[in-house]
Formats: C-alpha cells, structure tokens, sequence
C-alpha cells in the first residue's frame, strides 16, 4: 500500500516515479535533494542570475502516464490475418488488412524464419531497418544500441539519416566556417553569460527556442529567455508566423518574409553593411577569406542586380525601410544571431536551397565580427556554465552504444555490407530502383563525406526484401510521405515487421508487429539532454548536468518486452544469442558497465548512485567561462572544450574546420568539389525557390505551407497516445468528436475562401490532402499556412489507400521530394505550394 | 500565522501548459480523502490556461492567463454548500469535501469563475484544492507552481517577509481577477491584459528608413501618456480601459500634425500613420 519512488528520464527531462500496487501514479520532475544543487551565478550589470534547485521538463512529459497506459500501446504480437509466411503473403493489402493476435513464440518463428530465409535467399544486404529519429531515453537501450548491435549481426543494409532538422546548415554552413563535427552547428559555449553580458539584441531569424526547447532539455531555457525580457535585450523575430517565443516578448519587432526569401533579406543587409560600411573590416580582412568574390554579388556588379533593401522588398514583401533600419540596429548594436534552436536549426533551411540561407547566417556574423562579445550565434536554448570534466557516455557516442563501445563489450559485431539507402529515398529505392545521392548521412567526419557518392543497389548486394521497421511515424515527418504507402504495398518487400511500443502511423503497414515496452519498464542510465556523438555537450541546455539511474518501475505492460529482450529472443533463435547480448549480458549488466566505463565513479560509487537514482554534477564553484568563437575572433588556439574539433590541441588550433580555416564567403571546400554547381554556389546565392511564391504551379496553389517542429509533442512522440495533449488547443482541437490538428490562415487568405474560425479545412495540393482545423489568426502572414509537422495520427479515409485523404494531420504528405538542391541531398518541407477549402464532407 | 497565495505574473506566462498537465497528473485517478476525490481522466480543468490573442497582423499579441481555483476568502461556493460540504482553512484554502458535497449540484453553478466542475460518477462537485494533501504532508508548493519553468507562478505565504512569493509582490502592482464579483480572492495576478493601441509612424518624405523617436500622446478617460516611436516606428499604449474613446496625437518637428480618434471596443491598431512634411 505504500508509495515506491523510483528514477527516470525522458526526451523532455528527469523524473520521479511513484508507483503504489504496481501502478504508476505521479510523474513529477525529478525531486532531488536541495544539498545536491550548487547553483551557477553569472553576473550582469549589476545583477546575479541564477536558476533556482529544479528541473523543468517539457509539458509534455507531465502527461507520460497516460502514454505509459494508453490505450494505444501495442499489448501482443499480431500479425496481419491475410499474411502467410508459407502461402500467400497479399502486400497490397498492407495498411487495411485487419490482424489477429498471436503468441511471442509464433512472432519470433515467423521473424526469424523470414530473416533467415532472406538471409539465405539474397545475402545479408536484402534486410534493411530504420529508427526513428529519437528514442525513448536510456543509452543502454537507444535505438543506436541493441537494434544496430543486431542488425549488424545480419550484416543488413543500413539506412542512412538526413540531417533533418537542420539540413542547409549540415550541406551549406559547414563550408562557410567548417564545424562539421558538430553538423554544421556551432559550438555552444557560455553564450548564455555573453548574451546577459553584453548583447543589445537579438535577431531570432527562423526560431522558435520555446517550442523547440534545445531538442532534450525541456524548459528549462525558458527562464532565461524571461531574463532577457526583463533586461529589456532587444528582440527582433523573422518568421513567417509570429511564433510562441515571439508571443512572450510582446515588444519584440516581427518581421515576416514569404517563404523561401530569407536568403535575399540576407542579401540586403549584406548590401547595406557593405554600402554604409557598417560591417567589421578587420574581422572580414583577417578571419576570413572570399569576400572580393562575394561583394560584387552583393552590389549587383556580377549580375546586374544590386541587392538593395528595395529589391529585397519586393522579393520578401517586407518594407524597405524595416530591411534598412534592421541592418542599421543589427551593425551599431551588439546582436546576437538565432538562427534556429540549437544556433543553427530553423525552417529556413529545410526548404529548396536552403544551404545559401544557412551560409548567409554564418557569413553576416562573421561581417560583425563573429565571437566578439554579444556577437554569436546562439539558439537561447544552449550554453549555460557546467562540467565539462565528468565523461559521461551519450546514446550518440560510439562509447555509448552496446552496438559498437569497447568500454562495455568484448565482442563488437562488424557489418561489411557496403550497400547503404538514403532515408529521404528509401520508398523510392524500394518502388523504382537505382537511386543515387551524395552524402554519407551525418557527414561528422568531414567535409569530404558530404560529397561521397552512393548508388543503390549497390555492386553485389541484393535488393531490399526485408524491412524492419523500428519504432516512429514517417507519415508526420518525412516529405512526399503517402510514398511511404506505397512501398509497404510493394510485393517487392516480401516481409515487413514493425517494432514498437504505440500503434503508430506505419505500425498497420507490418506484417508482424512486435510490442516494446518503454524505459519505465526496463533498466537503464542515462543523462539529461545529453546526445554525444556530433552534438557534444548538448547538456549546457540545462540549468543542471544530472545522470539519472533510469529504473525499471513496473514490469513490462501487457505482453511487452523490452527493445534487448525482443532482439535476444530473435538472436536466440538465429543462433547468435551469445553474440548479442555478448556473453549473456543482461541489461542492468550493461548499465553497471556503463557506469564503470565512466568518469562517475570518481564522484560517487554505485550502490549510492543505484539507490539514490541520480548524480547532480555541478558547475566548478571557480567555473572559467570560455565563450564560443572568442578564441577564433581573438586570433587564439580553439580554448573551448569542443572536443571533436580536430584541429583542437594541434598547431591548427587556432584554425576553424574550413580548408582555409577561415571563414569563408567563397568556399574552398565547394570550389574544389562542385565548382560548377549553381544550385549551391561556391559563393552563396539567392535562388528563388522551385516552390514558392511566382515559381511553376503557384497559380494552382497560391499559399505556402508552414510546417515546424511542433510545440505540444517531440516530433511524434506522445502525440496521439497522450490524449490530454487533445485538451490543449495549440496541439489539437476537438470538434465532432474528434481532436484536429489545426491549421493556422490570415483572415484574408480565410475570407476569400468562405473558411471560419473552427472549420474543417482541406489542405492540398497534387501530392494528396489532409484535413485540418482552422484557425483563423493574424500571426500568419498572407499567402502562408501554419500547421506543425509530426502528427503521430495517419488516418486516411480510405485505410489502405495511398491517395487517400488523411484527417489526422499529416500535412507531410503535401511536401515535396525534391531536396534541397542537386547535390545537397535534404528535406525540403518548406518549399510547398497549396491551397485550402472548407471541408464540407 | 500562514496566509497562502498564488502570484500569477501573465508576462511572465509562455503559455506552456506545465502547470495544466501536472495538476492532470496529480489529481487523476489519485484519491487524496478527506482533501480531494480523484479527478476523472476527462472534462476537468482545475488549471484553466486562457489564451487571449489581441490586435491584428502585423502585430498580433498573446498572452496566457492560468485560472485555478481563487480560494476566495468570501466564497459563494461556500456560501451555498449545506451542511459544511465547503470549508476554508486558515491559511486560505478552500476545500470541497468530497463526502459531504455529494449531490450539491449547486456548488459548481454557484462560482463565477467557473472553476468547480461537477464528476457525474461520483455525482460530486470538485475543484483545485491547491494541493493541500501534499502541503499537509511538508511538500512546499502545489503541483503547477512546482512545474512553472519562469516563475510566473509563485506560491507561499504572504505573513513571511522572506518567502519568494513576499519579494515579488513587493515590486509588482497586482490585482484579483474580476474585483467585481467580490469574493476577495487569494489569487493575485500581475499583468491581466487590457486594451492597447498601437501604431508605426512614417515621415513620408524619409521613408527609407523606419522613423524612430517621433513623440506620440494619447489622451482620454482621465489619463494623458506620452511615448516615442521605437526603432522601428512603432509604438503602443497599453493597459487601457475597455469600450473607452481616445485621442492619438503623433507630433515631430517639421511634419504636420495628425490627430487620430478611436474607441476601443476592441484593441486598436492605427497602422501606418503617415506624418507629411510641413
């Protein structure tokens, strides 16, 4: 009868967990003991900030009962009733069969079975499997661990990643001032202390830091954004919706350009610097290289067009004067740049090329002397004082995944299947094969892996047969995604098997669903917000650096087993059980070894870490900040603790990751590899967008489609399984018994079409159509539609059918294939053309 | 002597709806008697979050109100409960008790903040007891305040100098929400929107730029308030009354004089005001 509390952690922050009889009862964050925090103070003009001894989670996570219980989870094995293994296996049927429960031993027969038969048929290389791209949180069980370990096992075809949420960055900023260990991103140190500091203000261009959080840590930015408000720091947003970070700094300048011209606003304050000469030539004479071939651009001397505000006008329909006075405030004050969450994120840049917008944010910094105080590049959600001693393995570490850490494993399974598939083409490989790309993915390694070229189907390896579909929702947030039907439906995949714990957008395409359970139900370690691999230190988006003893706190629901278990239960039966779990390892063996592995045992030993469920590793009381880019603006060797640059602690230090190791506003890394690409030029370019505003198709669709990361879920997750989120307006709006997602329209774009604030709205274009709730609103700009991305709910009209009209909101299925440009191969939801009617059906 | 309240400061409220879905969390499925009966999974809202859009594009404002229970020192849920089914502590809070309550409909009718609701199942009335199980039992604050990640909701005691809650107030002008129902809330907000009028200026003949510094006056219902356009030829005045009529008078040397009347049944946004030269 009484109350247990265990630990865990989540992709929005750490938890308590109270369970009594076996039930979970309260989620509350983390509650640890007030003596634990040593709270950082950073002082500016006068005044000592500092966060008070809490953790604040995501809203969501406050809600992770009701996605632990929900009625959506997946209880059983089943498998499709018009699937047989030995008979006939009706592909077409994929997404309207109906399935019939069966027992575990019959689901891993049948799982094994095909994957040995595939195996033996074609070759290891015809099994190929995709994650989402976040997981529940754990490093012992992330996707990157037990689903890679065994898949390399079967040496199957790996799916490479597009560097979604950040794509111009990745393909085009990384060729103006390197970073490509951190994907195109920059480093992200103690920007908080020079923002409070010394910044006068700051241009949130294509960011919503409220909504999007610095990917895991929550809200606990937030404050800091509301001591910026109280501190009176400037705030200017450009975005085509006045978004909810926006909404806080009521005295905030919006600024709303069409969709896609971000880069010629850009262009134009380029031009006024330049005009003016308000820019700092030192800084461009002495830290950077190319600017002769990129000012004549700018002036109109190689083209004919000067890039005035009055020609931006026209391109943006944003005023001139605004254009002017923005680029007058930007170069006399000291101006922090946000260009998206994590400093480099943003709509912006997943949109047709993209890479140029992302370039020109670089590249007007580094015009104001990028690094010099109060001028960085800075999410707001990212760079707080911390530890940066303590090593501690993240999910994207290779030391932190079961699949490839000799820290933890003796036996480190290696594929030498060679073939690889593009994420963004994998339904187009599958239905109309060859496909070919650049790009290895995330291209951390170098700039080099970004213009490596693939081929599918690769020399000697076999066409995909098998698919493993590992947790996630495509239909949300893909591009083009009723392909992604279409594949399922192809007699080309001869078996399809689907993991994970939610009945999710793809889970009804499977022929066998397998039920997971999540990281409540299971043994794990992980810490708050920490991703490693090329996303390092992503715990400064903390108050608190914190590694949570993740403790299993109920048994597995249902019929659920854990991620592991499901994978050594098939290895059992592939007669490679001892070299998956590597000598019988069970998980909370790997999460003692993890810990071992650690800097954690100089700090605490483990009982205590296991019974107290929680380390709170503290900024050093005489913390030396090291703020991100000073050392390169000041002419020094790389101070910060940006391990995986590797030019860091060599007789390069004081270099960036270019090739010149300047910053570069004609690139030498794209001049060297695709001189002649005009889509992604050696210097950057405003292109018009291939669909945006005057482009082909325009006069059949004459609005643009929105589509962010979204506020109320982390991408798919707890949406649609998490029904409070239905309570709230902003995520979904109840009508006719049913929760809508809404779609947000300017009053004029609304009256022209007879649509009303609650309607039910069709959006569409030639690419298929998604009904919406409309919310009529003047944080729209005219000719844009807002509906977030990552509706976790794909429900066609018609189940089964790939043209059908979707009514859960995937307003993915509307974007386009086309990527970024010829050679970048990314996502581009951004560049979409529709229209909108009320739906009177 | 404790005397409990709740600081809501709006401008500090990002509308993140922490504090909706802890109170869902705490109360749901979970029987806290004699404080609170378990809130059912669906139809309840002991933490209203208002979301409150004003003006127009381009320039839009949003702002987020969280109503809870007010505890109402004078509460007409009290007043018409029978048999003690409503009580209030010393320290402020006002318990519906789940027991006595059943079948007293009237309870939920009777509150004008609509912050009672009524649980068909258990055919009784409930609302936000400010989790007082949980601060009988040592913890320091409810659950929403516990979830705030700005600050913009703090609760504590107002009879401690000390306490967070005594510092804020101590430089915040606050108010009850709706004074007029007269049920002396323990509440206090800070920052309730009220009406605005807003603008850009341009000089019409030095468009080119954005026209900063331009003295703008606004005139009516007994107050006179002055301010310049910002940077980028904006301005706004704010906290103005509701249905009222105002008089804008945007002056700068050399340009002619405009004088703009308006009412604000709704917030107001002039848009350009385009000053011409003398």
């Amino acid at each position: 009868m009484t109350e247990q509390v265990f630990t865990n952690c989540t992709n929005c922050g750490p938890v308590s967990v109270y369970v009594k009889d076996g039930e979970v009862v309260r989620i509350r964050p983390l509650v640890a003991d007030e003596a634990d925090f040593r709270p950082w103070t950073i002082e500016a003009d006068g005044v000592k900030y500092s966060p008070p001894k809490k953790f604040n989670l995501a809203p969501m996570a406050h809600a992770e009962r009701r996605r632990l219980y929900s009625d959506e989870r997946i209880r059983y094995p089943m498998k499709r009733a018009d699937f047989d293994p030995n008979g006939a296996r009706n592909p077409q049927n994929r997404g309207k069969s109906p399935y019939v429960r069966i027992s575990w031993d019959e689901a891993l027969d049948v799982v094994s079975g095909e994957i040995r038969r595939v195996k033996d048929t074609y070759g290891g290389s015809a099994i190929s499997g995709l994650t989402s791209s976040h997981h529940n949180w754990g490093i012992v069980g992330y996707k990157m661990g037990p689903f890679s370990r065994f898949m390399n096992l079967l040496e199957y075809t790996p799916v490479l990643d597009n560097p979604d949420s950040w794509e111009g960055w990745h393909w085009g900023a990384t060729h103006s001032y390197g970073f490509y260990w951190r994907l195109g991103m920059p480093e992200p140190f103690d920007q908080l202390e020079d923002a409070l500091q010394n910044a006068e203000m700051i241009v949130l261009w294509s960011n919503d830091p409220d909504s999007t959080r610095g990917t895991y840590s929550g809200q606990e930015s937030a404050l800091w954004r509301t001591w910026l408000k109280e501190k009176g720091v400037q705030m200017v947003f450009i975005d085509p919706f006045h978004n909810y970070t926006n909404a806080i700094f009521d005295k905030a300048k919006w600024i709303a350009p069409r969709m896609g011209t971000d880069a010629a606003l850009a262009m134009a304050i380029a031009y006024v610097w330049i005009t003016e000469d308000t820019y700092d030539k030192k800084y461009v004479a002495e830290r950077t290289i190319g600017f002769d071939e990129f000012k004549p651009y700018v002036l109109g001397e190689t083209d004919g067009v000067p890039k005035t505000p009055e020609w931006a006008a026209e391109e943006c329909d944003v005023q001139a004067r605004v254009i002017r006075t923005l680029a007058r405030e930007w170069a006399a004050r000291r101006t922090i740049l946000s260009g998206g969450a994590r400093g480099g994120e943003g709509g912006a840049c997943r949109t047709a090329y993209g890479t140029e917008w992302a370039r020109m944010m670089v590249l007007l910094q580094a015009m104001q002397g990028l690094g010099k105080p109060g001028r960085s590049i800075w999410g707001t959600a990212m760079g707080a004082p911390t530890d940066f001693e303590t090593w501690f393995p993240a999910y994207a570490d290779p030391m932190g995944r079961i699949s490839l850490s000799k820290l933890v494993a003796d036996f480190i399974p290696v594929n030498p299947t060679k073939q690889r598939l593009w994420r963004l083409t994998v339904p187009d490989a599958i239905l109309d094969p060859p496909v070919s790309w650049y790009g290895a993915g995330f291209c951390g390694q170098s700039l080099e892996q970004q213009f490596e070229h693939f081929v599918y189907p690769a020399e000697g390896c076999s066409e995909i047969k098998l698919f493993y579909r590992y947790g996630g929702s495509f239909m949300g947030t893909m591009s083009d995604t009723s392909k992604w039907v279409r594949m399922y439906q192809s007699p080309k995949l001869e078996f399809v098997v689907n993991q994970d714990i939610w009945y999710n957008s793809e889970t009804r395409m499977a022929d066998v669903i397998l039920p997971a359970c999540t990281n409540f139900e299971r043994d794990d370690v992980g810490e708050f917000a920490a991703c490693g691999g090329y996303t390092t230190n992503s715990h400064t988006g903390n108050n608190f650096r914190v590694i949570v003893r993740e403790k299993k706190c109920i048994e597995p629901l249902w019929e659920s087993r854990s991620d592991y278990q499901i994978f050594a239960d098939l290895s059992e039966r592939l007669g490679l059980y001892d070299e998956f779990t590597d000598g019988g390892k069970t998980e909370l063996d790997w999460v003692k070894l993890f810990f071992e592995a650690s800097d954690l045992p100089k700090l605490v030993d483990w009982e205590t870490f296991d019974r107290k469920g929680y380390h709170i590793i503290n900024a050093p009381e005489d913390y030396k900040p090291t703020p991100m880019m000073r050392w390169f603006a000041e002419g020094r060797e790389c101070d910060t603790p940006d391990l995986m640059n590797p030019k860091r602690g060599t007789d390069k230090a004081h270099e960036l990751g270019t090739y010149s190791g300047k910053i570069e506003f004609s690139s030498e890394s794209l001049k060297a590899h695709f001189p002649d690409d005009e889509e992604r030029p050696v210097h950057p370019k405003y292109i018009r967008s291939w669909e945006g505003y005057l482009s082909e198709g325009y006069d059949r669709y004459p609005l643009q489609l929105l589509s962010p990361h979204p506020r109320f879920s982390f991408h798919c997750h707890y949406d649609k399984h998490t029904d409070w989120l239905d309570d709230i307006p902003v995520h979904r709006i109840k009508k006719d018994g049913y929760a809508w997602w809404p779609a947000r329209i300017h009053p004029d774009d609304a009256e022209a079409r007879g649509v009303r604030n609650g309607d039910i709205v069709r959006l569409y274009n030639d690419r298929g159509s998604v009904l919406c709730c409309a919310v009529v609103t003047g944080r729209v700009r005219p000719g844009v539609v807002h509906s977030y991305a990552s509706s976790a709910n794909y429900d066609p009209l018609l189940p089964g059918n790939a043209g059908a009209i979707d009514k859960g909101g995937c307003v993915n299925i509307l974007t386009p294939s086309r990527m970024l440009s010829r050679n970048a191969p990314g996502m581009t939801p951004n560049s979409c053309l529709i229209d909108v009617e009320k739906w009177e059906g | 002597m404790t005397r409990l309240s709740m600081l809501i400061d709006v401008t500090r409220c990002s509308g993140c709806h922490n504090c909706f879905m802890a109170c869902r969390d705490e109360h749901y499925g979970n029987d806290y008697a004699p404080y609170s009966a378990p809130q059912p999974a669906h139809g309840q809202f002991w933490m209203q979050i208002k979301e409150i859009e004003r003006g127009a594009y381009p320039r839009p404002k949003l702002d987020y109100v969280p109503i809870p229970c007010q505890h109402c020192a004078d509460a007409p849920c009290m007043q018409v409960a029978q048999d003690d089914a409503v009580y209030r502590r010393d320290d402020g809070v006002v318990i519906i008790d789940p027991v006595k309550a059943k079948g007293q409909r009237q309870i939920v009718q009777a509150c004008p903040y609509r912050v009672v609701f009524w649980n068909a199942e258990l055919e009784i009335p409930q609302k936000c007891a400010l989790c007082a199980h949980r601060l009988d039992a040592g913890d320091k604050q409810p659950r929403c305040s516990e979830a705030c990640p700005t600050g913009a909701m703090v609760f504590g005691d107002l009879d401690d100098p000390q306490s967070e809650i005594s510092r804020r107030l101590a430089a915040l002008e606050t108010e009850v929400l709706h004074p007029e129902y007269g049920c002396s809330p323990l509440v206090l907000y800070h920052g309730i929107p009220r009406r605005f009028v807003a603008g850009e200026v341009v000089l019409d003949d030095a468009d080119d730029a954005c026209a900063q510094g331009v003295k703008v006056v606004l005139e009516g219902e007994g107050v006179r308030a002055e301010t310049t356009s910002d940077v980028f030829g904006q301005f706004e005045f704010e906290g103005l009354a509701r249905n009222a009529a105002y008089r804008v008078t945007v002056s700068h040397p050399g340009y002619v004089l405009r004088r703009i009347d308006v009412k604000t049944q709704t917030d107001v946004d002039l848009g350009e005001i385009v000053l011409t030269a003398s």
